[in-house]
Protein backbone atom coordinates (compact mmCIF):
# COMPACT_ATOMS: atom_id res chain seq x y z
CA UNK A 1 0.00 0.00 0.00
CA UNK A 2 2.68 2.43 1.09
CA UNK A 3 4.80 1.35 -1.87
CA UNK A 4 1.98 2.20 -4.26
CA UNK A 5 1.55 5.65 -2.72
CA UNK A 6 5.29 6.33 -2.97
CA UNK A 7 5.30 5.12 -6.58
CA UNK A 8 2.42 7.42 -7.46
CA UNK A 9 4.07 10.44 -5.79
CA UNK A 10 7.41 9.70 -7.46
CA UNK A 11 5.70 9.27 -10.83
CA UNK A 12 3.89 12.59 -10.44
CA UNK A 13 7.14 14.32 -9.49
CA UNK A 14 8.84 12.89 -12.57
CA UNK A 15 6.09 13.99 -14.94
CA UNK A 16 5.92 17.51 -13.49
CA UNK A 17 9.73 17.67 -13.47
CA UNK A 18 9.87 16.80 -17.16
CA UNK A 19 7.13 19.36 -17.80
CA UNK A 20 9.37 22.00 -16.22
CA UNK A 21 12.27 21.07 -18.49
CA UNK A 22 9.85 21.30 -21.40
CA UNK A 23 8.84 24.77 -20.15
CA UNK A 24 12.50 25.82 -20.23
CA UNK A 25 12.76 24.60 -23.82
CA UNK A 26 9.57 26.35 -24.93
CA UNK A 27 10.72 29.54 -23.21
CA UNK A 28 14.02 29.43 -25.05
CA UNK A 29 12.15 29.31 -28.34
CA UNK A 30 9.36 31.75 -27.61
CA UNK A 31 10.76 34.59 -25.51
CA UNK A 32 11.71 37.69 -27.51
CA UNK A 33 15.36 38.33 -26.66
CA UNK A 34 18.46 37.00 -24.95
CA UNK A 35 17.72 38.67 -21.62
CA UNK A 36 14.24 37.21 -21.28
CA UNK A 37 15.32 33.79 -22.58
CA UNK A 38 17.72 33.55 -19.65
CA UNK A 39 14.71 33.39 -17.33
CA UNK A 40 13.57 30.24 -19.09
CA UNK A 41 17.05 28.81 -18.65
CA UNK A 42 17.21 29.44 -14.91
CA UNK A 43 13.84 29.02 -13.23
CA UNK A 44 11.72 26.10 -14.42
CA UNK A 45 14.50 23.55 -14.70
CA UNK A 46 15.73 24.23 -11.16
CA UNK A 47 12.34 23.03 -9.97
CA UNK A 48 12.39 20.32 -12.65
CA UNK A 49 15.68 18.94 -11.40
CA UNK A 50 14.45 19.13 -7.81
CA UNK A 51 11.35 17.10 -8.64
CA UNK A 52 13.32 14.50 -10.61
CA UNK A 53 15.88 14.13 -7.83
CA UNK A 54 13.10 13.88 -5.24
CA UNK A 55 11.46 11.16 -7.31
CA UNK A 56 14.79 9.37 -7.50
CA UNK A 57 15.21 9.61 -3.74
CA UNK A 58 11.72 8.23 -3.18
CA UNK A 59 12.23 5.32 -5.54
CA UNK A 60 15.74 4.30 -4.44
CA UNK A 61 14.67 4.24 -0.78
CA UNK A 62 18.20 4.45 0.51
CA UNK A 63 19.38 7.11 2.96
CA UNK A 64 22.90 6.95 1.53
CA UNK A 65 21.93 8.55 -1.78
CA UNK A 66 20.07 11.48 -0.20
CA UNK A 67 23.20 13.62 0.42
CA UNK A 68 24.32 13.15 -3.20
CA UNK A 69 20.92 14.15 -4.54
CA UNK A 70 20.84 17.18 -2.24
CA UNK A 71 24.36 18.10 -3.30
CA UNK A 72 23.42 17.87 -6.98
CA UNK A 73 20.50 20.22 -6.43
CA UNK A 74 22.47 22.66 -4.28
CA UNK A 75 25.16 22.87 -6.92
CA UNK A 76 22.55 23.77 -9.49
CA UNK A 77 21.06 26.38 -7.12
CA UNK A 78 24.53 27.90 -6.86
CA UNK A 79 25.53 27.77 -10.50
CA UNK A 80 22.31 28.66 -12.38
CA UNK A 81 22.14 32.27 -11.07
CA UNK A 82 25.85 32.80 -11.72
CA UNK A 83 25.59 31.66 -15.33
CA UNK A 84 22.44 33.78 -15.82
CA UNK A 85 24.28 36.78 -14.40
CA UNK A 86 27.38 36.27 -16.57
CA UNK A 87 25.42 35.77 -19.79
CA UNK A 88 23.00 38.60 -18.96
CA UNK A 89 25.79 41.00 -18.10
CA UNK A 90 27.71 40.18 -21.28
CA UNK A 91 24.47 40.43 -23.28
CA UNK A 92 23.62 43.84 -21.86
CA UNK A 93 27.13 45.19 -22.38
CA UNK A 94 27.26 44.02 -25.97
CA UNK A 95 23.72 45.37 -26.54
CA UNK A 96 22.15 42.03 -27.36
CA UNK A 97 18.72 43.11 -26.27
CA UNK A 98 15.50 44.33 -27.78
CA UNK A 99 14.78 47.72 -26.24
CA UNK A 100 11.14 47.65 -27.33
CA UNK A 101 10.43 44.73 -24.98
CA UNK A 102 11.68 46.70 -21.97
CA UNK A 103 9.13 48.71 -20.00
CA UNK A 104 11.88 50.48 -18.06
CA UNK A 105 15.67 50.46 -18.16
CA UNK A 106 17.10 52.07 -15.06
CA UNK A 107 20.60 50.85 -15.87
CA UNK A 108 20.67 52.92 -19.08
CA UNK A 109 20.79 56.16 -17.06
CA UNK A 110 23.80 54.85 -15.13
CA UNK A 111 25.56 53.92 -18.38
CA UNK A 112 24.74 57.33 -19.83
CA UNK A 113 26.16 59.13 -16.77
CA UNK A 114 29.32 57.01 -16.88
CA UNK A 115 29.79 57.78 -20.58
CA UNK A 116 29.43 61.51 -19.96
CA UNK A 117 31.96 61.32 -17.13
CA UNK A 118 34.30 59.47 -19.46
CA UNK A 119 33.86 62.12 -22.12
CA UNK A 120 34.54 64.93 -19.67
CA UNK A 121 37.73 63.20 -18.54
CA UNK A 122 39.15 61.91 -21.80
CA UNK A 123 37.38 63.84 -24.54
CA UNK A 124 35.37 62.34 -27.34
CA UNK A 125 38.14 60.27 -28.86
CA UNK A 126 37.56 57.34 -26.49
CA UNK A 127 35.82 54.23 -27.75
CA UNK A 128 32.09 54.72 -27.07
CA UNK A 129 31.44 51.02 -26.81
CA UNK A 130 33.59 50.61 -23.74
CA UNK A 131 31.62 48.64 -21.23
CA UNK A 132 33.32 49.42 -17.92
CA UNK A 133 30.56 51.71 -16.70
CA UNK A 134 30.57 50.07 -13.30
CA UNK A 135 33.78 49.03 -11.66
CA UNK B 1 33.09 43.79 7.29
CA UNK B 2 33.08 47.54 7.66
CA UNK B 3 32.15 49.96 4.93
CA UNK B 4 35.73 51.26 4.76
CA UNK B 5 37.04 47.75 4.20
CA UNK B 6 34.52 47.22 1.42
CA UNK B 7 35.44 50.45 -0.32
CA UNK B 8 39.09 49.56 -0.06
CA UNK B 9 38.45 46.10 -1.49
CA UNK B 10 36.33 47.45 -4.32
CA UNK B 11 39.01 49.87 -5.47
CA UNK B 12 41.94 47.54 -4.78
CA UNK B 13 43.54 46.68 -8.11
CA UNK B 14 46.82 45.30 -6.84
CA UNK B 15 45.60 41.75 -7.42
CA UNK B 16 47.00 40.67 -4.07
CA UNK B 17 44.62 38.31 -2.31
CA UNK B 18 43.50 38.84 1.21
CA UNK B 19 44.15 35.81 3.33
CA UNK B 20 41.40 34.13 5.23
CA UNK B 21 42.17 33.05 8.76
CA UNK B 22 41.60 29.43 9.72
CA UNK B 23 38.60 30.49 11.78
CA UNK B 24 36.99 32.20 8.78
CA UNK B 25 37.63 29.09 6.71
CA UNK B 26 36.02 26.67 9.16
CA UNK B 27 32.52 26.71 7.58
CA UNK B 28 34.08 26.19 4.14
CA UNK B 29 36.15 23.26 5.43
CA UNK B 30 33.15 21.69 7.12
CA UNK B 31 31.14 22.08 3.93
CA UNK B 32 33.83 20.51 1.78
CA UNK B 33 34.15 17.64 4.24
CA UNK B 34 30.41 16.97 3.95
CA UNK B 35 30.59 17.14 0.15
CA UNK B 36 33.34 14.52 0.26
CA UNK B 37 31.20 12.31 2.46
CA UNK B 38 28.20 12.79 0.17
CA UNK B 39 30.21 11.91 -2.92
CA UNK B 40 31.46 8.66 -1.37
CA UNK B 41 28.04 8.05 0.22
CA UNK B 42 29.97 7.22 3.37
CA UNK B 43 29.88 9.36 6.49
CA UNK B 44 32.16 7.16 8.59
CA UNK B 45 34.67 9.04 10.75
CA UNK B 46 37.71 7.84 8.81
CA UNK B 47 36.30 8.98 5.49
CA UNK B 48 35.31 12.37 6.90
CA UNK B 49 38.77 12.94 8.39
CA UNK B 50 40.33 12.11 5.04
CA UNK B 51 37.91 14.55 3.39
CA UNK B 52 38.93 17.22 5.89
CA UNK B 53 42.61 16.67 5.07
CA UNK B 54 41.91 17.02 1.35
CA UNK B 55 39.89 20.18 2.04
CA UNK B 56 42.78 21.66 4.01
CA UNK B 57 45.17 21.00 1.12
CA UNK B 58 42.69 22.45 -1.38
CA UNK B 59 42.08 25.72 0.50
CA UNK B 60 45.84 26.14 0.86
CA UNK B 61 46.57 25.52 -2.82
CA UNK B 62 43.58 27.34 -4.31
CA UNK B 63 43.14 30.40 -2.14
CA UNK B 64 39.77 32.08 -1.95
CA UNK B 65 39.06 35.55 -0.60
CA UNK B 66 37.67 35.34 2.94
CA UNK B 67 33.92 35.06 3.33
CA UNK B 68 32.86 37.10 6.33
CA UNK B 69 30.00 35.53 8.26
CA UNK B 70 27.84 37.64 10.50
CA UNK B 71 28.14 35.34 13.49
CA UNK B 72 24.36 35.04 13.70
CA UNK B 73 22.14 32.31 12.32
CA UNK B 74 18.47 31.87 13.15
CA UNK B 75 17.42 28.28 12.51
CA UNK B 76 13.69 28.99 12.71
CA UNK B 77 13.97 31.84 10.21
CA UNK B 78 16.04 29.56 7.98
CA UNK B 79 13.27 26.95 8.00
CA UNK B 80 10.66 29.62 7.20
CA UNK B 81 12.92 30.87 4.44
CA UNK B 82 13.40 27.38 2.98
CA UNK B 83 9.65 26.77 2.97
CA UNK B 84 8.89 30.11 1.33
CA UNK B 85 11.67 29.47 -1.17
CA UNK B 86 10.30 26.09 -2.28
CA UNK B 87 6.80 27.54 -2.62
CA UNK B 88 8.04 30.56 -4.58
CA UNK B 89 10.27 28.55 -6.88
CA UNK B 90 7.28 26.39 -7.78
CA UNK B 91 5.10 29.44 -8.46
CA UNK B 92 7.86 31.15 -10.46
CA UNK B 93 8.41 28.03 -12.58
CA UNK B 94 4.73 27.72 -13.43
CA UNK B 95 4.63 31.44 -14.21
CA UNK B 96 7.50 31.07 -16.68
CA UNK B 97 5.75 28.03 -18.19
CA UNK B 98 2.56 30.04 -18.60
CA UNK B 99 4.40 33.01 -20.10
CA UNK B 100 6.41 30.82 -22.47
CA UNK B 101 3.33 29.06 -23.79
CA UNK B 102 0.73 31.83 -23.87
CA UNK B 103 2.58 35.17 -24.07
CA UNK B 104 5.77 34.13 -25.84
CA UNK B 105 7.22 36.93 -27.97
CA UNK B 106 4.84 39.49 -26.49
CA UNK B 107 6.36 39.15 -23.01
CA UNK B 108 7.68 42.47 -21.75
CA UNK B 109 10.27 43.00 -19.07
CA UNK B 110 12.21 45.76 -17.31
CA UNK B 111 15.64 46.50 -15.95
CA UNK B 112 15.31 47.95 -12.46
CA UNK B 113 17.63 49.29 -9.79
CA UNK B 114 17.40 47.99 -6.24
CA UNK B 115 19.57 49.43 -3.51
CA UNK B 116 19.92 46.90 -0.73
CA UNK B 117 20.19 47.78 2.94
CA UNK B 118 22.97 45.35 3.73
CA UNK B 119 26.67 46.04 3.34
CA UNK B 120 27.78 42.42 3.47
CA UNK B 121 29.12 40.85 0.28
CA UNK B 122 27.79 37.48 1.36
CA UNK B 123 24.25 38.79 1.82
CA UNK B 124 24.32 40.65 -1.49
CA UNK B 125 25.41 37.41 -3.17
CA UNK B 126 22.70 35.47 -1.40
CA UNK B 127 20.02 37.97 -2.37
CA UNK B 128 21.27 37.81 -5.95
CA UNK B 129 21.04 34.02 -5.98
CA UNK B 130 17.63 33.82 -4.38
CA UNK B 131 16.05 36.51 -6.53
CA UNK B 132 17.31 34.75 -9.66
CA UNK B 133 15.55 31.56 -8.67
CA UNK B 134 12.41 33.01 -7.17
CA UNK B 135 10.40 35.97 -8.35
CA UNK B 136 11.32 36.23 -12.03
CA UNK B 137 14.45 38.32 -12.15
CA UNK B 138 18.20 37.98 -12.38
CA UNK B 139 21.16 40.24 -11.75
CA UNK B 140 22.47 42.06 -14.82
CA UNK B 141 24.94 44.27 -13.01
CA UNK B 142 26.20 44.84 -9.47
CA UNK B 143 27.66 47.92 -7.87
CA UNK B 144 29.50 46.56 -4.92
CA UNK B 145 30.37 49.93 -3.41
CA UNK B 146 26.73 50.85 -2.81
CA UNK B 147 25.20 47.33 -2.64
CA UNK B 148 23.10 48.19 -5.68
CA UNK B 149 21.72 45.46 -7.91
CA UNK B 150 20.53 46.06 -11.45
CA UNK B 151 17.97 43.39 -12.24
CA UNK B 152 16.25 42.13 -15.34
CA UNK B 153 12.66 41.32 -14.38
CA UNK B 154 10.40 39.22 -16.60
CA UNK B 155 6.72 39.99 -17.08
CA UNK B 156 6.64 43.64 -16.04
CA UNK B 157 3.87 45.46 -17.86
CA UNK B 158 3.73 48.87 -16.22
CA UNK B 159 5.18 51.16 -13.58
CA UNK B 160 3.28 49.35 -10.82
CA UNK B 161 4.98 46.12 -11.87
CA UNK B 162 8.38 47.78 -11.43
CA UNK B 163 7.51 48.83 -7.87
CA UNK B 164 6.14 45.38 -7.10
CA UNK B 165 9.36 43.73 -8.29
CA UNK B 166 11.42 46.14 -6.18
CA UNK B 167 9.32 45.39 -3.11
CA UNK B 168 9.67 41.63 -3.61
CA UNK B 169 13.47 41.93 -3.74
CA UNK B 170 13.48 44.01 -0.55
CA UNK B 171 11.31 41.29 0.98
CA UNK B 172 13.87 38.63 0.10
CA UNK B 173 16.58 40.75 1.65
CA UNK B 174 14.48 41.22 4.76
CA UNK B 175 14.02 37.46 5.16
CA UNK B 176 17.74 36.87 4.66
CA UNK B 177 18.73 39.55 7.17
CA UNK B 178 16.39 37.97 9.71
CA UNK B 179 18.04 34.65 8.99
CA UNK B 180 21.72 35.50 8.89
CA UNK B 181 22.31 39.26 8.93
CA UNK B 182 24.40 41.00 11.57
CA UNK B 183 22.80 42.29 14.77
CA UNK B 184 23.17 45.88 13.52
CA UNK B 185 21.37 45.09 10.28
CA UNK B 186 18.58 43.37 12.15
CA UNK B 187 18.19 46.32 14.51
CA UNK B 188 18.09 48.74 11.57
CA UNK B 189 15.51 46.56 9.84
CA UNK B 190 13.30 46.46 12.93
CA UNK B 191 13.60 50.23 13.35
CA UNK B 192 12.59 50.71 9.74
CA UNK B 193 9.61 48.39 10.12
CA UNK B 194 8.32 50.03 13.29
CA UNK B 195 8.71 53.52 11.80
CA UNK B 196 5.42 55.04 10.64
CA UNK B 197 4.63 55.26 6.94
CA UNK B 198 5.62 51.70 6.10
CA UNK B 199 2.57 49.67 5.34
CA UNK B 200 4.08 46.52 3.80
CA UNK B 201 6.16 43.84 5.43
CA UNK B 202 5.67 41.06 7.91
CA UNK B 203 5.43 41.53 11.65
CA UNK B 204 8.75 41.28 13.43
Amino acid sequence: MLDTVIDIVAGTFMIVGCLMSLAAGIGMLRFPDLLSRLHAATKPQVLGLFLLLAALGLELRSWAVLPVLLLAWLLQLLTAPVSAHMVGRAGYRTRHLKRETLIADELAAVVEAAEQREEAEHGRDGNRDRADFID
Amino acid sequence: MTKEQRLKDATDESGARQRATLRQELPLLAGMMLVWGALWQDFAIGNLVFGLLISLVLVRVFRLPPVILSGRFNVWRAAVFAGAFLRDVTLASFEVLYLAVFRGPRTTSAIITVQLRTESDLLVTFVGHVLTLVPGSYVVEVDRRTSTLYLHVLNVNDEAGVEKARASVMMIEERLIRMMGTKEELAELNAEKSAPGKEHGETP
